[in-house]
């Protein structure tokens, strides 16, 4: 059994102070470590974006980084991207246009589409759908999930974030 | 009095017949009436009193899960089909649906 | 006749929506409790081979491993044979799949599992167990598995011919045949034949959540189960077979399911977590890695299919005839039955053979992707239609139109159609301005298809009860993958004569519901709707007489509509009534229990646009609308959705998916970057079209949507690409190396 590791990040805005072993992913952390379940597995490879958390400014696949490369990182992962009670307006947008189905990989989508927005807030569709090529769907064959980020894109600037 | 359909492969028991009439209230009093006209039949049906695991009857074109004891109209259509083996589709059950 | 409805056919935000957007639903993963162990299991590294001995002793003495288990682990029972539905199954098969006894029957089977106080250390002791494997020649194709010097899998198979056992032991577990007419005078009288014979690889429904159960097996001798499952009340009676236990001791929570298509339908986990549990005295979770998913669950039959048809001149089809042999997998259940009722079910044919073989092979147990066997069959049935068409000179619809499928048409397995919309299908098809658009460029092209599937019935339970403030709970059992517990919500809100949102729906475990069968063949929105529309009628009455009651009159002089109660002068809304309960005698409960007649089958048609580049073989979709017969849409976004997430499946299968195995039988390409699916940079939006021809047999209409569309895109694409390269593509996928290998073949 490997000697456990102290991490400290700040996850969705708050402190967080962990412990880990080396060999753990960000994503087994999160879940199982931290209890923040929202962040889903799919493949653990990289390959499917159920696991997209935004790291620093970037989005990420938490299987693929280690949970001691967190050491003093800000992470955002699913359950901070609503305001308190008040869904962020890509949440809103999915619930409207029926973007969801089973939800499974909803949260990855939604982690993922707010860091276009935040880039991007009028991206053409082609855009859309590379900057989300990494997140899988097997249920809604993307039409939906494509319009709800134009709607929510264009909704944005009116938001009360 | 209700319309039998009968499957192919057991047509030499009706002499080629496609389709027959018998009397019947339900499905089962049905098939001892056409063994009565057609011996043979109610052996390639049932097995131990039951309908045999492959077979299904329709009534009216709707399979029928009341099966052996579903009751029929003068109208009625039945057909005799092979049943769906759908373990893996319906999902096995000791409920047996 | 058009029917004013309030609630159905609106698009109410889902009841779960809040909580699948913010990461808060519970799947099956999720769960978490005290003392919890985490469960790895150890596969098959070969596709065929005997079992001389497993030692688990190094793996039980790893530190952190409580307990290791293998099929020895069971209750020992003589084989026999158990009833659980369709027929007599040995045990030894339904066991089997679940972990290996005497023989491993494909590359991924389970032979052992070890719990853990981590998933890290049970997989790390799971490599320490030593299995002593005789190997065995493997095969891998039903063409192959019917030969008559092909390595035996099962030495207790025999096939059935027609219903009938022959006692020969060979891989092919049951042969069926349906005839209608005379093929031979109907091929004399056509003008034109064609046949053609086809090769579709396996393919795997591609949900992105993994298998997962949790089981503990507690002091008081019940088995408590919370997993991912399309059907609770299929895991508890096969947990409890597999087990010998009675199905009373199981109870199943089914968790929010991430996807299934079929897929989560059999039972894999359970079991194992369950002996686990018990060696252990605490509770077991196990997780499928995706390796996992893809080497040891069930993908749906790769097939070898030749069909042959006839047409006269003028475009009627005389005859036709299938040839289906459809790999099951290692056990037999090849979903070979269905594909031969879909094979020709768009038309009316009065000469008509279908030949279906159900084939053992060396691959993982098969188990259902939507729509089970059609696709494959649609394959065949829809390039060989359009090659008549193309022939003869005439435009595709139009050929389909003039042989469709009809109110009375019969099938060759035996019944005739009630009321179906293969005629409207298809002309909306023809009127969606997708079909006359012009379609520029070079090795562009459109090609249309047309597929059918009957969807099921099957019993659903349902409760309903009336809250003090006017709202109802609404309690149901059917696990909910597409947003289905708000359409039977909607249901019940049409019948109440209140809003959706004021119905609160739950899906709910084996204990708190009545039997209700799988979230799957269609039939969710139809049966467990159909269960909550009698539940609700069983409140009205009762509300009725809760008026009837405050006004003193006879309740046969109550009536409602809108949510209003009425007599003579008298008037009170379901809400206001809802406070005088109490008043008027108590609670107000609900129920409805149903096991439908009157299914509907559905009708659907796929039109695309593609691309081929003819360097590389790659094939493009430019445009693509799909349409389908709903019966009656209860919640036209959901309806839409089934649509396009059937639609872009097929897509895949048509371009894409397939198991690669090597000759020993290895999948090569078991991860999501090589099995490779549609990604949102594949496709364009995808257009839908619901026509509605309602079945008489629902109080609203519903025909079930879920699958029917799966069953067209691949043969869409085919002649498609036809008509875009001039190559007729005869196996799937059509991906680039058989695209070219196609246009090369045609070249020379």
């Amino acid at each position: 059994m490997q000697g456990k590791v102290r991490v400290q990040a700040t996850i969705n805005g708050e402190a967080q102070e962990f412990l880990c072993e080396p060999r753990q992913s960000l994503l087994e952390c999160l879940r199982d470590v931290l209890g923040l379940t929202g962040t889903k597995e799919g493949c653990n490879d990289g390959n499917c974006g159920a696991c997209t958390v935004m790291l620093d400014d970037r989005i990420v696949t938490s299987c693929l980084v280690l949970g001691v490369e967190a050491e003093g990182c800000r992470i955002t992962t699913i359950e901070g991207i609503a305001a308190g009670s008040q869904l962020h307006p890509l949440q809103q947008a999915f619930l409207e246009n029926a973007a969801l189905q089973c939800g499974i990989c909803t949260p990855g989508f939604i982690v993922a589409a707010k860091a276009l927005l935040d880039r991007d807030p009028a991206p053409s569709e082609e855009r859309i759908r590379l900057w989300l090529a990494n997140n899988l769907c097997r249920c809604t064959g993307y039409d939906k999930i494509v319009r709800a980020v134009q709607q929510a894109a264009a909704r944005i600037p009116e938001a009360v974030v | 009095m209700p319309t039998v359909y009968i499957p192919t492969l057991l047509q030499s028991l009706t002499g080629g017949r496609g389709s027959v009439q018998a009397e019947g209230a339900t499905v089962r009093e049905l098939i001892d009436n056409l063994e009565a006209a057609w011996p043979g039949l109610r052996e390639r049906l049932l097995d131990e009193g039951k309908l045999r695991s492959n077979i299904s009857v329709a009534i009216d074109g709707e399979i029928s899960p009341l099966g052996l004891r579903e009751r029929l109209k003068p109208s009625s259509e039945v057909h005799f089909v092979a049943a769906i083996k759908g373990g893996s589709y319906f999902g096995r059950s000791m409920a047996g649906f | 006749m058009s029917t004013q409805y309030t609630v159905i056919g609106t698009r109410p935000v889902r009841h779960d929506g809040a909580d699948k957007v913010t990461g808060r639903a519970l799947y099956g993963a999720d769960v978490q409790m005290a003392g919890l162990l985490h469960g790895y299991i150890l596969r098959s590294p070969h596709a065929h081979a005997r079992i001389r001995r497993i030692d688990t002793s190094k793996a039980e003495a790893f530190p952190g491993v409580k307990a290791v288990v293998t099929a020895a682990d069971f209750s020992p029972v003589e084989d026999k044979v158990v009833d659980l539905g369709e027929g007599n199954t040995p045990l030894s098969y339904i066991r089997g799949n679940v972990l290996a006894s005497g023989k491993v029957l494909y590359q991924g089977h389970a032979v052992a599992a070890v719990a853990a106080s981590s998933v890290h250390i049970a997989e790390e002791a799971a490599r320490l167990i030593e299995v002593d494997y005789e190997v065995l020649p493997c095969v891998l194709t039903a063409p192959e598995a019917m030969r008559d010097d092909a390595p035996i899998l099962h030495d207790n198979l025999r096939t059935k011919e027609f219903g009938e056992q022959t006692g020969r032991v060979s891989n092919v577990a049951e042969h069926f045949r349906h005839v209608m007419g005379d093929v031979e005078q109907g091929f004399a009288e056509a003008d034109l034949i064609v046949e053609r014979e086809y090769h579709t690889a396996t393919v795997h429904q591609g949900y992105i959540e993994p298998h997962n159960a949790t089981a503990l097996w507690n002091n008081d001798g019940r088995i408590l189960v919370w997993c991912s499952t399309q059907g609770a009340f299929v895991v508890r009676d096969v947990t409890a077979c597999i087990l010998q236990v009675p199905v009373s001791r199981v109870k199943v929570t089914p968790m929010e399911i991430g996807g299934g298509f079929g897929g989560k339908i059999p039972v894999y986990l359970e079991p194992v977590a369950a002996l686990l549990s018990k060696k252990t005295g605490r509770p077991v979770k196990i997780v499928m890695s995706r390796k996992d998913v893809f080497e040891g669950t069930g993908p749906t039959p790769g097939s070898y299919i030749r069909v042959k048809m006839g047409a006269k001149k003028g475009g009627r089809i005389t005859a036709a005839q299938a040839y289906l042999a459809y790999e099951a997998g290692a056990y037999p259940g090849a979903m070979v039955g269905p594909g031969g009722m879909c094979v020709f079910a768009a038309y009316d044919i009065p000469n008509v053979v279908i030949d279906g073989f159900d084939v053992v092979v060396n691959k993982p147990s098969t188990a259902a992707y939507r729509a089970p066997g059609a696709t494959n069959a649609a394959f065949a049935t829809e390039t060989v239609v359009d090659e008549i068409a193309d022939k003869l000179g005439m435009d595709p619809l139009e050929f389909r139109l003039k042989n469709a499928a009809k109110e009375g048409t019969r099938r060759a397995d035996g019944p005739k159609y009630r009321r179906i919309g293969c005629v409207e299908v298809i002309e909306a098809m023809k009127n969606h301005p997708h079909y006359s658009a012009p379609l520029e460029g070079k090795n562009r092209g459109r090609g249309v298809a047309i597929g059918f599937w009957f969807n099921a019935g099957l019993p659903s339970s349902c409760t309903i009860t009336v809250n003090a403030d006017g709202t109802v709970n609404l309690v149901e059992g059917s696990p909910d993958i597409g947003g289905t517990r708000t359409s039977i919500a909607m249901q019940a809100a049409e019948v109440l004569g209140i809003t959706a949102e004021d119905v609160r729906p739950t899906v709910v475990d084996t204990d708190s519901v009545g039997f209700t069968a799988v979230t799957g063949g269609s039939r969710t929105t139809f049966a467990t709707g159909l269960a909550a529309y009698e539940a609700a009628q069983d409140v009205m009455r009762q509300m009725k007489e809760r008026a009837a009651q405050l006004w003193e009159v006879s309740p046969e002089s109550v009536t409602a509509e809108h949510g209003v109660f009425r007599s003579g002068d008298h008037s009170i809304t379901f809400r206001e009534l809802a406070k005088e309960l109490s008043e008027t005698g108590g609670p107000v409960v609900g129920r409805g229990a149903v096991q439908p007649r009157g299914v509907g089958g559905s009708f659907s048609g796929a039109m695309a646009d593609v691309e081929v580049d003819p360097e590389t073989g790659k094939v493009s979709v430019l445009r693509f609308t799909a349409v389908q017969d709903a019966g009656k849409a209860i919640h036209p976004s959901y309806v839409e959705g089934q649509m396009q997430g059937g639609s872009v499946q097929g897509i895949g299968w048509a371009l894409n998916e397939e198991y690669y195995m090597n000759s020993s039988g290895t999948m090569m390409n078991s991860s999501l970057l090589d099995y490779r699916m549609p990604t949102a940079l594949d496709l364009p939006m995808i257009d839908t079209v619901i026509v509605e021809v309602p079945n008489p047999g629902h109080p609203f209409g519903v025909r079930g949507v879920g699958e029917a569309n799966i069953v067209p895109p691949p043969a869409a694409i085919a002649n498609a690409i036809y008509h875009a390269i001039g190559v007729r593509m005869n196996r799937l996928p059509m991906n680039p190396p058989a695209i070219m290998e196609a246009v090369w073949s045609q070249r020379d």
